[in-house]
């Protein structure tokens, strides 16, 4: 990763499809809404206890995220296999590996940074205290990285299947469950007082696993596909 | 330079060609003819390693692709069926992402001569989404004039282009031979590419 921010093949793929996504802003829209709306159903279906609700606000506010993250996970190869770009960042001098992390990297940027940014607004509907909204919030900018990581390998492994958006969440979901653990877990400890160290620092180390791993899975992956 | 040994392509349970040899060395041209659905678009695959030879290797300078990858991609432009363009973006757009993408970093200067060269400058700022078949064609053809490799590999590279355009390209194809570069092209059409030696690889269904 050390030469990621020099390697200029890197650079473009990331500039390429951020300036992409502000071109289609109703992408980033269709996740950033689906968290919105999944995650205000459950106050309006369950009613406005606020003891109830903030004991289900972890595990409902990262189930929604995690799903959030998923719908766009589909899109991530399937336009670049359809036009061909995806041919030619394999036939790139770089390693793969690289311009895999550069795509997923933008892919995060815009379907979980905003989810990350919105969580503590949503919070407030769930009467989360403030210094357990700051935990959500710093539960998601530690976990959400993984969950893009590891959907990119569900997203490659799929790629020109019929149907594949239903197969990437059969796939991909049982693969996000630590860090949902983690993730959820997190919130809840800091809601009864309890130290949150243990579930963050196993959170930073899914990501970090996923981060480094993933993207050689995915690579693979693409290769096999794309066959 | 390149030369491929005993290359055999099964595609389901179908046989599509087997024991092809080739070698090509600098300068020379070599024409992949055969009807529709022979193999060829698979052999250019093959020969760009993208798909894996169900047997056979493909060397390049005596090495096999496989294991200098680096080496053989950074002297490699494969213009496949697909034209790895993206409609949201502009032509000038498109053609810099992809120049960056081989590891050429080209100025906006550049990419407009290589756009004119083609005859598509006028397109320039368009988004891709709204041109022509041929149009889009022209925009990924114009990157055969910033590249600096030495092996193209052509996929129906004159399929819908215009009389002139097609001349155009004929012409910069010649140029490349004549700099001592290689190329790779399947056609269906009756074309003068004017090379020191070209051989006729000929795939049958």
């Amino acid at each position: 990763m050390n030469n990621f921010w020099n390697d200029s093949a890197c650079l473009a793929v990331l500039r390429r499809d951020l300036l992409l996504a502000l071109r289609r802003r109703s992408d980033v829209a269709t996740t950033l809404f689906f968290f919105l709306i999944v995650s205000s159903l459950f106050p309006l279906g369950i009613g406005p206890e606020p003891a109830v609700l903030s004991s289900i606000a972890p595990g409902v506010l990262w189930v929604a995220a995690l799903l959030a993250g998923m719908i766009s996970l589909s899109r991530l190869f399937s336009a670049d296999f359809a036009d061909g770009s995806l041919e030619q960042m394999l036939l790139a001098p770089q390693p793969l590996a690289l311009l895999v992390s550069a795509k997923i990297l933008a892919h995060w940027l815009v379907c979980g940074l905003p989810v990350v940014l919105l969580a503590p607004l949503i919070g407030l509907q769930y009467a989360l205290p403030n210094d357990v909204l700051l935990i959500l919030v710093f539960s998601l900018l530690l976990g959400t990285p993984a969950l893009s990581f590891i959907g990119a390998i569900g997203a490659a492994l799929t790629l020109g299947v019929r149907g594949s958006g239903l197969l990437v969440a059969l796939l991909v979901l049982p693969l996000y469950i630590p860090v949902l653990i983690f993730g959820a877990g997190a919130v809840a400890a800091s809601q009864h007082g309890m130290s949150v160290e243990a579930h963050l620092s196993l959170l930073a180390a899914c990501s970090l696993l996923a981060i480094v791993l993933a993207p050689l899975a995915t690579a693979a992956a693409l290769r096999i596909s794309v066959e | 330079m390149l030369t491929a040994e005993g290359l055999t392509c099964v595609r389901g349970d179908r046989l599509l060609f087997k024991n092809v040899w080739v070698e090509l060395n600098a300068g020379s041209l070599l024409y992949v003819l055969g009807e529709n659905g022979s193999g060829k678009s698979s052999l250019l695959r093959m020969l760009c390693g993208l798909l894996m030879p169900d047997d056979g290797a493909v060397f390049w300078a005596g090495v096999k692709i496989k294991h200098d990858a680096e080496s053989y991609l950074s002297n490699l432009t494969y213009i496949g069926h697909l034209n790895g363009l993206k409609d949201d973006l502009t032509a000038l757009e498109n053609l810099q992402m992809s120049a960056r993408l081989a590891g050429n970093d080209i100025s906006e200067e550049k990419a407009i001569t290589a756009l004119t060269a083609i005859g598509i400058a006028r397109c320039a700022n368009l988004p891709v989404r709204v041109l022509s078949q041929g149009q889009k064609r022209r925009v990924a053809l114009a990157s055969l004039w910033l590249t600096k490799s030495k092996l193209w590999i052509l996929d129906e590279p004159f399929a819908a282009l215009d009389t002139a355009s097609v001349e155009v390209l004929a012409t910069r194809l010649g140029a490349h031979l004549t700099n001592g570069g290689m190329a790779i092209i399947t056609t269906h059409q009756d074309v003068t590419i004017h090379a020191q030696s070209s051989q006729i690889l000929r795939l049958s269904a």
